[in-house]
């Protein structure tokens, strides 16, 4: 019988990477996750795969444009500041329609800033990050096994819609351990490659991987079709957790680690009587706006308390989805700091009494 | 119910975070919810080394710690450190071969254990931290000497099964003290 585990985020993700069949890892060291390269330097000689310590973060991301445009599962994984590195390539992979998977475990900025956790990277993870109109997939696990799955899902989701898809975790993630229940098998998709620069061969024609269009009418063109393309990844790949939202007076919203701490401060809200929902985001990008919507449309929401480890960032995708319906309140730990449960919990209190700011 | 949170804190290569990790594989053998948080700050480097590590039949929340039911100390800057966190009512075991000073809470129960010196007189200093263990298990209900004893199993090669009779014996002695 298939038993847990107890692994850390960090070797977790490099498992479950070669589970979903990836064979090429390029990386660069940096706190906290380096145990992703640790963990992928030996078990790729296991496999049989590809690992390269790249000479820097610049490298290891044109190396993940180079597999993937090969046809290879390619992963390259950072945390914020060598995530700010890779921006170009990554930039590059979306304008080629690449797939690709590139992980950050997010440490508080700006700059150098610290090695503790953050949350500071949605706005670079989901507005774009890099140069030019284009979209990457986000997706935020809040626990190690919801990581393991995602990690799977990621290189899945990359193929088939020829996108890098971002996994955005944090330091608290990378770095704890959890039992985390492996599957015997992945569910792994057969995506068709047939684009892939793997040589002419028989082929008539040859590939072209390219993200220059000289011409005005040809980018805009392409442009056009790549909007196409994340409307129909909205349409289908929205992912989230709503808990109940319809007896709730109010609705939190937070993602990844700090939405733990939220269902903890849930439980201890309805002793005191409030009745309090949540909307977890699962992919930033897409963001489910219209579940948070129509939690704003219902009477007995009064509120919305956004949680996160930042300034404010999430917040505001929040508040174009609640569109002025309810009021929208922040609350958010930065540095390295995470709220402690009675840090909501008496925010919540304030809220409902009608005394919060 | 079991809703419980430890820090174990020392100096690095003492094994404080394999004990942590130890704590939370035989917790996750009885079927509790386990998560296991080390220090990976710059005071790793600087020598100290710390873990928290919440036992629960709940979904567990944060893995990182404000207020701890037991702190297992080391040394004596982590008694220092983390002594403020533990709740009222709570346990400190501390190794008293090392820490020379006495706590300064009076609501929390002290348990200091010669556990370097027990471990020195079993002929490995390794077992300072199961000693330790030991004491964690027999004055809680976190988890079961079986439990470890099959954690052991689990986790150590099987050429080091031999020491496991050892490790047992260090973790009774420890057991003694609860």
């Amino acid at each position: 019988m298939a038993k847990k585990v107890l692994m850390k985020g960090n070797e977790v993700i490099a498992e479950a990477a070669i589970r979903a069949g990836c064979r090429h890892y390029f990386g660069y060291p940096i706190t906290p996750q380096t145990e992703i390269m640790h963990y992928m330097a030996k078990r790729m000689v296991e496999v049989g795969g590809a690992f390269v310590q790249a000479e820097s973060e610049v490298s290891a991301i044109n190396m993940v444009y180079g597999a993937a445009s090969a046809g290879a599962r390619a992963l390259t994984s950072s945390s914020s500041p060598g995530i700010s590195l890779k921006q170009e390539g990554i930039s590059y992979i979306a304008g080629a329609e690449l797939p690709a998977v590139v992980v950050n475990i997010v440490r508080a900025g700006p700059g150098l800033g610290g090695i503790q956790t953050s949350q500071g990277d949605y706005f670079q993870a989901t507005k774009g990050g890099g140069h030019g109109d284009y979209k990457n997939i986000v997706v935020a696990p809040a626990s190690i096994q919801e990581l393991y799955e995602l990690t799977v899902e990621a290189f899945n989701l990359a193929d088939r819609y020829r996108m890098l898809v971002m996994i955005l975790g944090d330091g608290t993630l990378g770095q704890m351990m959890e039992p985390v229940l492996f599957r015997e098998s992945e569910p792994t998709e057969d995506t068709d490659k047939s684009w892939a620069l793997t040589g002419r061969g028989d082929r008539t024609e040859h590939n072209t991987v390219t993200s220059i269009y000289i011409e005005p009418d040809d980018l805009e063109r392409k442009n056009n079709d790549l909007q196409i393309k994340y409307a129909r990844v909205a349409e289908a790949e929205t992912r989230y957790e709503s808990t109940d939202v319809e007896d709730a007076e109010i609705v939190i919203t937070s993602f990844g680690t700090c939405s733990r701490i939220c269902k903890n401060v849930i439980r201890q809200a309805a002793e005191l009587g409030i009745k309090v929902g949540m909307v977890r985001p699962i992919t930033l990008w897409p963001f489910p706006s219209s579940e948070i919507a129509r939690a704003a449309s219902l009477p007995s929401v009064k509120a919305f308390l956004d949680v996160e480890l930042n300034a404010g960032q999430m917040v505001e995708d929040v508040r174009l989805a609640v569109n002025g319906q309810k009021p929208v309140y922040f609350l958010g730990r930065m540095g390295g700091n995470m709220p402690t449960q009675k840090e909501i919990l008496d925010r919540i209190v304030a809220i409902h009494d009608g005394e919060a700011k | 119910m079991i809703d419980f949170s430890v820090i174990i804190a020392g100096f690095g290569g003492q094994g404080i975070l394999s004990a942590g990790k130890m704590a939370a594989e035989a917790a996750l053998i009885e079927g509790h919810e386990v998560s296991w948080f080390p220090s990976y700050g710059p005071e790793m480097r600087g020598g100290t080394a710390n873990c928290s590590v919440v036992i629960s039949d709940a979904a567990i929340g944060s893995p990182v710690i404000n207020d701890a039911d037991v702190l297992i100390a080391l040394n004596q800057p982590s008694l220092e450190k983390f002594e403020k966190q533990v709740k009222p009512g709570g346990i400190l075991i501390v190794d008293s071969s090392l820490v020379k000073i006495k706590p300064t809470r009076s609501d929390i129960r002290f348990i200091p254990i010669q556990s370097s010196d027990i471990a020195n007189e079993l002929g490995n200093m390794a077992y300072a931290t199961i000693v330790l263990l030991g004491c964690l298990s027999a004055s809680t209900s976190c988890f079961r000497r079986s439990s470890f004893e099959a954690a052991l199993y689990d986790v150590l090669p099987e050429r080091r099964h031999h020491m496991i009779p050892a490790n047992l014996d260090a973790f009774d002695k420890g057991a003694s003290f609860a």
